[in-house]
Formats: C-alpha cells, sequence, structure tokens
C-alpha cells in the first residue's frame, strides 16, 4: 500500500533530471532533482512487500533485479516504536524467498532466516509478519534466501521513537548504499571458487616491485615479496568481489546517476547511512564537511565529529552535517579496496553535482594484518608509563590525564541529554577486568580450509580501518564510540567463549573455528539470563562485519558503562575483540559474517538461546570435546608469553580510553 | 582392445563417486539430532528440518565446476606445425573432487594426432595448498595404453604451481611427470608465465622410444594478455630436449634431440 502512496507523491513533482526512470525509485530514494527534498515523517502499522523480478537501468545498462514492489532498493518502512507492526511479504519469484529485518528485536520466529527460524516463504506464498519492537534508529531488511541480497533484495527500514527524539535536525535523508553487479551472484561465487583473485585487478606488479626496490632498497622490496610468497599470500587482498564488477550505489544512483539532495545553508541534515552491500565495506566521507555521529547500528551514541568512517556491510550510522556554504558537496562512498566508488551531491539546488574526488591510493596489507606485527604488540603503543601498566587496576589509571573531550563527551548538538549521568562516573570508564570468569578457548590447527593462524592477535579498535591510517583527517575509531545512555545491563560476564574466524583464501573457504555452516553440528548455546563474553579472533587477512541476530551487543572498547551497543561489529584482519552480550531474548539466532560470499561459503554459525528452564550451569562436556576433536593447542603452533598478549588487548582498550 | 581401458575408466569413476556423492549431498549434518530446532514449535518440524538441511548445504557445501584450457596452442619448429591442448575440468566441493585431464599434441604435417592422453582422477585436499590426485591416464595415441595414477598437485611456497604424478601402466612400467609454473605480473593483465615441465622413466621402454632416467625436458615462456580473466591470448617460446637413451631413439629416427618452438595461443576458463 506505501509503495503506492509514495509512488504518488513522488509522480505529482516533474522535472525527472536523472538518467535514472524515476518511476523504478521509490520517493525516499530519488534525487531532489526527482522531487524528493527530505523524507516524508508518515509512519504505517501495515505494510505490504511483493517479491519478484523487474527490470532496472544501472549506468544506464539494462539489467534484472529481484527486490521488493519493483524497486531498486526497496521501499522504506518507516513506523513507530512499540506500534504492533503488520507486514504481508508475498513472493512471486520461482524460489523461496525471505525477509530478515537487520537489527530489529523481533520475536525470532518473525526474524526471517529460512531453515533457522522458519522454513522461508515458498513461491506464490505470502507471509506475514507480525511483531512490535522496544527500540528506536536506522535500520534495514534483505532477504536471506539464496544471493537475492545481491540482486537488490534490501530495503532501509526506520522506527521513530515512542517518546522523544534526542537528535535535532531540520531534514533528513536515507542513503542506502549498495553495490550491484550485472553477472549474478552465482557466477559471482563460482568465479571466487575457481579463482579467488578473479576480480583481483590490484595486485603488485613487476613496476611495483622495482619502485619499491628504488624507494626502499632491492633487499628490502625482495624480503617483503618473498614472506608474502612465502605464505602464499597476497597484501592487496582487501575486497574479494571489486569494481571490475561492481557499480557502487547511492539509493540505487551510481556517480553517474547522481543521487542529489539539497539543503538551505546552516541547516543540520541527518543523514541515515546503511550498508546494504553484499561485498563492499565504505569509506564515507564528505570532503569539505565534518559529519557528526550521532547513531551507530541504530541507537544513539554520544556525538563524535569525524572527517571519515569505514562502514562495514549491514552497519547503519546517523550523522548530522551542517553545511554552511551555498555550495555541492560530494558525498563519497569509496570501496575499501579503492577499486570504485559512488559519489552522490548535497547542495543548495536541486540538480547540482559535486565534483567527484579521485580515488586515493590503493592499500597494501602488511604483517599485523596475519595478526603477527610483533612490534605493534610492544608496550611502547601506550601513552602510559610502565608502572601504571603492571596493576591494570582502575585505580591506578590516571584519570587527571584523561581527555574527556576526546572521550566523545562533547554534549553540544543534542538535548535531553542528561549530563549528571555523564559526569565520570570513573568506575564507569575501566577497562575490561582480566577474565575472573572461565574462558572457554578454541584451537585451530591449518588445513585445507584454515590457511593461517594470527599468532599475536590484538585488539585494533583503535585503529581507524584498512587505508585509512594515513589520511590526514580525523577518522573514527570504534573505541571512540561512546553509547548515549548507560548500558542497560551492567554485570560483568559469567563467562567467556572464543571464535575464531577461518579461511583459506585459495580455496575460498570461510568458516568459524575451521568448520563451515554446512558442517555445524552443534548450535552456540547461551543460556537465558547469562551474560556471556564472546571473543571474536580473526585469522584471516580480510575484515569481516560479524552480525548476530536478535541481540544488540556491547563492544568491549573501554567505555565502561557506556559501551556502544551494535549487531554488527568489523573485526580486521588478525585482531581480537570482544563484545558482551546479554541472553535475554531466546529462539536461534543466525551470526555470521555480513559478506556474502562468505556466508555463502559457510561462515555462519547458529545462537540457540535456551529458555531459563533449560539452563545448566556449563557444559563442560561440551567443551572438553572440543577440545578433544581438534588436536595441537594454540599454544604449540607458537610458544609466546600469554601475559603479553592480555596486556596488549587491555593496554589498547586503556589507549582509547585515554587518548 | 579398448575393453579393459574402459572397464579401468569405470573403475576410477567408481573411486571418485564419493566426490561426486559429497558434492550433491544436501543431508546437512550427519548426527541424526538436530542442531538447532526452537522453530519447530512454530511451524512443521519436517518442513523446518528439510529447510535446515538445504539452508547448511547452501552455506558451505555448494558443488563448483571449472573448465580450463590452460594451454590451447598452435607450436612452430622448422616449418613444422603442431598443435597442443592443455585442459583440466573439475568439479565437486571443497575437499573432495573429481578431475579430468587431458594433453595432446596433433601434427598439421602428418594431419594426425600424435599424442593423447587423458586422466580420469579423484582429488582430495589434504593440506591448505594440496591435494592428492588418484585415478587412470589413458593413452589414446600413439599406443593405447592404460596406467594408474598417483599425484599431487598444489601451489608451492612462492606462488609455484605444482603437478606431479607416477604413472604405473599396464605393461608394468613406471613413469613420472612433473610440472612447475610461475606467473609474473607485468601488469594485472599483461602475464609472463614461465613453465618447467620434466618427465622421468624408471626403465628403457622401447615400444615407446623411452630410455630410463630423465627423458625428456620442456622450458617455455608464455606472454598473455588477459582480455577478461576468462579469456587470454598469449605469444611465447618452449625449449625442448631429450635426454639419455630417449634422445638415442630420436636421433636414431633422424630427429633431434633439442630444438626450439615458437608458439601462439588461447588460455581461456569457464
Amino acid at each position: 500500500m506505501f509503495s503506492r502512496r509514495s509512488i504518488l507523491r513522488g509522480g505529482a513533482l516533474a522535472g525527472l533530471s536523472s538518467l535514472l526512470p524515476a518511476s523504478l525509485l521509490p520517493a525516499w530514494a530519488r534525487s531532489a532533482s526527482d522531487g524528493n527534498h527530505g523524507l516524508p515523517k508518515a509512519t504505517a502499522t501495515e505494510f505490504n512487500l511483493s517479491i519478484g523480478r523487474f527490470p532496472v537501468r544501472i549506468d544506464g545498462r539494462a539489467g534484472e533485479a529481484v527486490g521488493v514492489n519493483g524497486t531498486l532498493p526497496a521501499p522504506l518502512i518507516r513506523f513507530r516504536e512499540h506500534d504492533e507492526i503488520t507486514l504481508n511479504v508475498t513472493n512471486t519469484l520461482d524460489e523461496d524467498t525471505s525477509v530478515h529485518w537487520h537489527g530489529l528485536l523481533v520475536p525470532f520466529q518473525m526474524d526471517g532466516v529460512p531453515g533457522v527460524t522458519f522454513p522461508g516463504i515458498r513461491p506464490g506464498e505470502t507471509f506475514t509478519y507480525k511483531y512490535a519492537v522496544p527500540q528506536s534508529g536506522t535500520y534495514w531488511y534483505h532477504s536471506h534466501s539464496g544471493l537475492q541480497e545481491q540482486q537488490g533484495l534490501y530495503g532501509p527500514l526506520i522506527i521513530d521513537p515512542h517518546h522523544h527524539d534526542p537528535i535535532a535536525y531540520d531534514r533528513e535523508y536515507v542513503l542506502v548504499l549498495s553495490d550491484w553487479s550485472f553477472e549474478s551472484p552465482y557466477r559471482i561465487f563460482a568465479k571466487l571458487k575457481k579463482m579467488s583473485h578473479a576480480y583481483n585487478y590490484q595486485q603488485r606488479t613487476v613496476g611495483d616491485f622495482l619502485k619499491d626496490a628504488k624507494e626502499r632498497g632491492l633487499g628490502a622490496a625482495w624480503a617483503e615479496r618473498a614472506m608474502w610468497g612465502q605464505m602464499r599470500m597476497s597484501p592487496r587482498d582487501i575486497a574479494d568481489v571489486t569494481g571490475s564488477t561492481y557499480h557502487f550505489l547511492i539509493n540505487g544512483h551510481t556517480t553517474l546517476d547522481n543521487w542529489n539532495g539539497v539543503f538551505q545553508p546552516g541547516e543540520r541534515v541527518r543523514l541515515r547511512i546503511i550498508n546494504a552491500s553484499a561485498m563492499t565495506i565504505f569509506n564515507v566521507r564528505l570532503p569539505d564537511l565534518p559529519m557528526t555521529i550521532v547513531a551507530a547500528d541504530g541507537l544513539h551514541v554520544q556525538p563524535l565529529e569525524v572527517d571519515e568512517f569505514q562502514m562495514g556491510v549491514a552497519e547503519t550510522y546517523d550523522v548530522i552535517i551542517e553545511p554552511k556554504e551555498d555550495r555541492a558537496y560530494a558525498f563519497v562512498a569509496e570501496s575499501i579496496d579503492r577499486s570504485g566508488q559512488a559519489v552522490a551531491t548535497f547542495g543548495p539546488r536541486p540538480g547540482m553535482r559535486a565534483e567527484a574526488p579521485a580515488l586515493r591510493a590503493v592499500p597494501t596489507l602488511t604483517m599485523k594484518d596475519m595478526g603477527m606485527d610483533h612490534g605493534a604488540m610492544g608496550h611502547g603503543d601506550m601513552d602510559m608509563g610502565g608502572e601504571e601498566m603492571s596493576g591494570m587496576d582502575h585505580s591506578m589509571m590516571d584519570h587527571s590525564k584523561m581527555d574527556h573531550a576526546a572521550m566523545g563527551h562533547d554534549m553540544s548538538g543534542h538535548e535531553g541529554h542528561d549530563m549528571g549521568d555523564m559526569e565520570m562516573d570513573h568506575s564507569a570508564h575501566g577497562m575490561p577486568d582480566k577474565a575472573n570468569w572461565p574462558v572457554e578457548t578454541k584451537t585451530i590447527r591449518r588445513g585445507p580450509g584454515i590457511d593461517n593462524i594470527a599468532m599475536m592477535p590484538m585488539s585494533r579498535l583503535d585503529e581507524p580501518g584498512i587505508g585509512l591510517e594515513d589520511v590526514g583527517h580525523r577518522v573514527m575509531r570504534y573505541s571512540q564510540l561512546r553509547s548515549l545512555t548507560r548500558n542497560p545491563d551492567l554485570r560483568p560476564p559469567g563467562r567467556e567463549m572464543e571464535i575464531h574466524l577461518t579461511s583459506s583464501m585459495e580455496r575460498y573457504m570461510w568458516s568459524f573455528d575451521g568448520v563451515k555452516f554446512s558442517e555445524v553440528t552443534e548450535a552456540i548455546v547461551f543460556h537465558e539470563g547469562e551474560r556471556v563474553r564472546v571473543t571474536l579472533i580473526n585469522n584471516t587477512m580480510m575484515p569481516h562485519p560479524i552480525h548476530l541476530h536478535g541481540m544488540f551487543f556491547d563492544l568491549v572498547n573501554g567505555g565502561g558503562e557506556y559501551c556502544p551497543r551494535k549487531h554488527t561489529v568489523i573485526v580486521k584482519p588478525g585482531e581480537k575483540l570482544s563484545f558482551d552480550v546479554s541472553a535475554d531474548h531466546v529462539g536461534d539466532w543466525a551470526f555470521h559474517c555480513h559478506l556474502l560470499y562468505h556466508m555463502h561459503a559457510g561462515m555462519m554459525q547458529v545462537v540457540s538461546v535456551l529458555p531459563s528452564t533449560d539452563q545448566m550451569p556449563m557444559d563442560h562436556e561440551h567443551m572438553n570435546h572440543e577440545m578433544m576433536d581438534r588436536d595441537m593447542p594454540m599454544k604449540h603452533e607458537m610458544p609466546m608469553d600469554h601475559d603479553m598478549m592480555d596486556h596488549s588487548t587491555m593496554g589498547h582498550d586503556m589507549n582509547g580510553e585515554m587518548k | 582392445m579398448m575393453r579393459p581401458q574402459l572397464l579401468a575408466a569405470f573403475a576410477a569413476m567408481a573411486i571418485a563417486s564419493p566426490a561426486l556423492a559429497q558434492a550433491h549431498d544436501h543431508a546437512g549434518p550427519p548426527a541424526a539430532d538436530r542442531p538447532w530446532s526452537q522453530a519447530d514449535a512454530y511451524f512443521d518440524p519436517a518442513e523446518m528440518d528439510a529447510e535446515r538441511r538445504h539452508m547448511q548445504a547452501h552455506d558451505g557445501n555448494t558443488p563448483v565446476g571449472m573448465i580450463l584450457l590452460n594451454r590451447g596452442e598452435i607450436q612452430s619448429a622448422d616449418g613444422k606445425e603442431t598443435g597442443l591442448w592443455d585442459l583440466d575440468a573439475w568439479y565437486g566441493g571443497d575437499i573432495n573432487k573429481v578431475w579430468l585431464k587431458t594433453e595432446g599434441e596433433y601434427s598439421f604435417e602428418d594431419s594426425e594426432v600424435d599424442d593423447a592422453e587423458v586422466q580420469l582422477l579423484w582429488s582430495r585436499a589434504i593440506s591448505t595448498f594440496f591435494d592428492v590426485q588418484t585415478g587412470v591416464r589413458y593413452d589414446f595415441e600413439p599406443d593405447g595404453l592404460a596406467h594408474a595414477v598417483l599425484g599431487i598437485q598444489g601451489v608451492a611456497p612462492y606462488w609455484f604451481e605444482v603437478d606431479g604424478a607416477a604413472y604405473l601402466s599396464e605393461e608394468g612400467d613406471l613413469t613420472a611427470g612433473f610440472e612447475a609454473e610461475y606467473e609474473l605480473l607485468l601488469t594485472n593483465r599483461l602475464i609472463l608465465q614461465p613453465r618447467l615441465a620434466a618427465n622421468f622413466s624408471a626403465q628403457d621402454i622401447p615400444d615407446r622410444e623411452t630410455g630410463s632416467g630423465l627423458t625428456d625436458l620442456q622450458a617455455g615462456l608464455r606472454l598473455r594478455y588477459e582480455i577478461r580473466r576468462e579469456f587470454a591470448p598469449y605469444a611465447g617460446v618452449e625449449y625442448r630436449k631429450a635426454f639419455g637413451g630417449t634422445a638415442d631413439f630420436i636421433e636414431a629416427a633422424g630427429g633431434d634431440a633439442d630444438e626450439t618452438r615458437f608458439l601462439i595461443g588461447i588460455r581461456s576458463w569457464y
């Protein structure tokens, strides 16, 4: 229903100047030149979504999409917190489909994952989703069937707060970032399986070697090449699927199609940015215009002004921009491997086109990305003396040295926040305690499915992400994010489990703990009411946006009682990070890498939150069994000082705290 | 004459069939217990079970196949032209695959196929970079001879693609072959590929004009341009030399034990 209304709204405005037939776009996704001057506030409680195939034009070329109500991206679903919502999803395809509400705390049988939470939607069937959720913010929805997400089945979802929105703004837009290919997604996956570097045209060449040898000396250049060659890995292995097949989209528009939005100089404009890509992690920036991040993954964070941020697939960020000049500003979503970008325009008048910046230099991975950077493990990184380190005790931290502003306590720009709450409950800013709880470690070993074991995984929360280390302006780091409100569950974890992200790039195999989804025989079990720390260790050379359905987790980033609560987190190559999750939402929940082809290759699991009646203190049997299944504990792979690892991890959290 | 070889080929397929079965197996986890089942309370458990199996197989156990024409070329030496093919095809899952390899040469001068061999192999991943392969080889030319094959193929440190195999013929003769290729990226599309191949024999095989020891060596250099990843024309040069008893056989027949061939060809895959 709402889509018809949207079309009528848009159709009333003439002057369709973009290359895209606007009829293929929902109103929210159109350019200012096609009548979109900001999001309508209208909410509804019932939505009809018809899933089918339809023609699209991308970069002037005709293709076929799979999506909702004939539009790419899918229509905007907007409703109010706590409202009972009905969504009727009709499948007109000749294959199964599904819709998953990404980040929404729905009853699990409404979560929309075939084989996990429901049987899927058969051809010709209508499935009715019904739920009310206790949350607000920017989310999205997408298919969890086949590879339909790559084919166009994704759209934005906004939940307006029941009461008061702490974020003030004059105008808002949704920006859905995505990647489109005219190749079938099944073909893309098959090509990756046949030749994992099939889409990578940014490998280092003989010319690069000569240039390197000239700059750094032949010996150094040779040694570095030999090291990578010996491991049979590529330092340019940053994105599996690249601009060589992808057309990067902002609201269904390529750079050529120039999505444009308008503002009145001086206005506060809220951008609800959603990375709905299948495979593309984006670097997001507006040259000459700072952004203030006010929400991450739908939930409010303390305002943080940055110039750029790296955005994992499936993450959402709300930012406020305040353009003051009468000029066009570029909005740039650059693929992490710099093989392409999508550029949109914000200007005071419809139809303006900002100058697209040139693509920046292709980043090259380092040993750190292999989890092997010994230098960076040292304590020299930290802005504090060794004595202060030794205790790792909250009382020993010199809080007077903390730069409160940098901690995101700059309260300007949003209202209704309880400053009293914030005023430095220092104990809230402690670093995570050394584990006083049982830790279930896993051991993995090299084999057909595992090509690397991070010998010294470390926290990289205080890094901006691949390629953004030296860009010369402020780039968001996860360590800077602070929840706007105090975390709802302040209990320490009752136990901790490690999960290894594992892969064999050459065979294009991706898994958790070396076990592909197809091989999983036991779900990850949480018991209702318990608080669990999950520690992810990335043994692969790629960043993975890891997504847990059904629950927000508190990212352990030194934020004390104000840790950012997220549904998706990028785990950088060679990184070890932790999140705490309160298992308060009974059901079977998908847990996977949100890079579509990694999931398709097997990087997926299910978290079963069992009702408290089934509660057992600890599944020791299972733990032992795990240990016996895989020989060789990790110690044997690389003898090392484990104390040092712990210190380093803690040091990084502390670092984020102190800066 | 053909029958025993065909039987051998079928036997190889029987060996290889576990790979095919695995590739098609949508049975999901081996355990009878369901790894998760809370949705069964809301939906038909049988339907959920079927969908769970389907979903698990979909994410991690999708069989893939590939056809690679590694070398499809015309070689020229002393005004004599030879057509050469070297084609691999495989199908299967991450661990088990069926491979079909065929190589051969066609003499334009004599308008006939001089050499033609086909291998049907079961390939199993045994480590991060290596597969063990076993099965049968049948040489249609020159003599219609079957061999049992045991080999190893993979990527060695420093990105050398290697393939070595031992062959035991139905006559009881043991031979071996080894190949290594490297790809030097002049640009991301212009690629120089050195290739080295060597053959060995454990005994003299007069019927095949082969002496024992190192029988022959090929060293090639091919420069290809990948118009698309899947399609690359190339040009190159190859030096061939026969050794020992094998060289004697060739020279006795009035041939050259070593020669340099210029070549053009197509590398393509699907």
